[in-house]
């Protein structure tokens, strides 16, 4: 990744509309970060990343779209909000990922954890169709769909067994309010 | 003192000891906690990890109910919190974007609830109110106190203790008799949300903030929010497994251990939900 970071950097070019793009979304001030590394030396799991929190501020400042909303790193951040607590130059990088994640969404772009995403989306279609999570259901059908069936099994069989699951869902009573909720604040894409 | 209580969705399942004692643990300490009636999910990870109006217009429903209340929130989840929290900041801070998000959804929300933790809500009562009540001192428990991520962070928006090295959790343990831990990963994320999705990455992490834990001297974890409770308690055997360490860590719920030194039953408290059987420990401090 980095020899590819360096080779791509003869394409930069002087279009800042993907950066600005990204800084309205985020609300953060991009142009501001000078590299530190502060937010990759506490970030939980950079280790797992192809490439590091400061690296993404980077590829933004550049205009590296596709590089930075490809990138694993984009879906690995947890939101701990580690770096946004110690960014000298009070830049939220959690919030960056979070408009890189949607611009990669609605951009279709690859995605380079689609377990993640995954996840994501089983956990807020189980919000749209209840008001409310409802755990088993929505651990069942993230399974499906995911086609990992058999991790975790004998973990799930302990906690039905602790009575830490509840099998009947219940739904909310304003679910036409959740229903317009979710189809005004569809993306374009 | 009464609060509009926003429970979430894990203290209805996978984290009904936390609910079931926070419940105890109020009525106890005569704070009153109406449920938000008709409340629906804040959305958590997932929604500002993909769509930022959804991320504010989810958690403004429940706003709005609790202001219709005329009371402040209280949420016991770390993550409820963060989601309700930066909502209402963001209301305050880019009035035109949650205003549109809002106009959009048909709600309204203007802004004078203030939001706080279950943690933030006890830890603000007087020491004595707390001391008062205890009526079994838990000498020899020594719990590192764990605030992982959200509920203090980040700070302009959580607006609650320190974001490196909180204390008001140690503070209310120190006030029931136990002996928490200095230890420096009070504020290291377990994972939270890729807890299925990147499971690997989750068991790492839980490894090594037991595994600090335990360096530290503690004999058992103390926890403020469901996701943390559920990756460290769940998730402990298979860390002990793949890195060949024994931990042997009960995770209680901070509620938990307030309400066994009150003597609420542990029934009420759910104590025997814990997946790490936390009788050993219990009965090590004599408190059994």
């Amino acid at each position: 990744m980095a020899d590819a970071v360096v080779e791509e950097r003869v394409l930069v070019s002087d279009d800042r509309t993907f950066l600005s793009e990204i800084e309205e979304l985020s609300g953060q001030n991009i142009k501001s970060c000078y590299q530190c590394g502060e937010c990759t030396g506490g970030c939980p799991v950079a280790y797992a990343a192809d490439i590091m929190p400061n690296q993404v501020t980077r590829l933004v400042q550049l205009g590296m779209d596709k590089q930075v909303l490809r990138s694993s790193m984009i879906w690995l951040c947890v939101g701990c909000e580690t770096c946004a607590t110690r960014c000298p130059r009070g830049i939220e990088i959690s919030r960056v990922n979070d408009a890189l994640r949607e611009t990669a969404i609605k951009r279709g772009e690859a995605v380079a954890e689609p377990g993640i995403k995954t996840f994501h989306e089983t956990f807020l279609r189980s919000v749209e169709r209840m008001g409310r999570v409802h755990e088993v259901s929505m651990l069942g059908e993230y399974k499906l769909r995911s086609l990992d069936l058999f991790s975790d099994l004998f973990l799930g069989a302990k906690m039905f067994l602790k009575g830490k699951l509840v099998l009947v869902p219940k739904w909310i009573k304003g679910m036409s309010e959740i229903k317009t909720i979710f189809a005004k604040t569809k993306r374009d894409a | 003192m009464k609060y509009a209580y926003y429970p979430g969705c894990s203290l209805h399942s996978t984290a009904k000891e936390y609910g079931d004692s926070t419940e105890a643990v109020c009525r106890e300490l005569g704070i009153e906690l109406q449920e938000i009636p008709d409340w629906n999910c804040c959305g958590a990870t997932s929604a500002h990890a993909t769509n930022r109006e959804l991320s504010y217009a989810l958690p403004l429903r429940d706003l709005a109910q609790a202001e219709a209340m005329g009371l402040d929130v209280v949420a016991p989840c770390a993550a409820c919190f963060s989601r309700l929290k930066a909502a209402d900041h963001a209301a305050k801070d880019s009035p035109e974007l949650i205003l549109s998000v809002a106009a959009k959804s048909g709600l309204t929300y203007e802004g004078r609830v203030k939001v706080l933790s279950l943690l933030e809500a006890i830890a603000a009562m007087p020491e004595d109110e707390i001391k008062s009540r205890v009526k079994r001192e838990l000498t020899g428990l020594r719990p590192a106190c764990y605030y992982g991520c959200l509920l203090t962070r980040p700070p302009k928006v959580a607006g609650f203790d320190c974001p490196e090295h909180p204390k008001s959790m140690d503070g209310l343990m120190s006030a029931i008799g136990a002996e928490p831990v200095e230890w420096p990963y009070k504020n290291e994320c377990c994972g939270a949300s890729l807890a299925l999705s990147r499971s690997d990455i989750v068991v790492k992490l839980t490894h090594d903030i037991l595994s600090m834990a335990k360096r530290s001297g503690a004999n058992c974890i103390v926890a403020a929010c469901p996701l943390c409770q559920a990756n460290l308690d769940t998730r402990q055997a298979q860390a002990e497994a793949k890195y060949g360490e024994q931990f042997g860590l009960p995770v209680f719920y901070f509620t938990q251990l307030l309400g066994y030194a009150f003597r609420i039953p542990k029934a009420e408290l759910g104590i025997s939900k814990l997946m790490v059987d936390p009788g050993a420990v219990l009965a090590e401090i004599g408190a059994g």
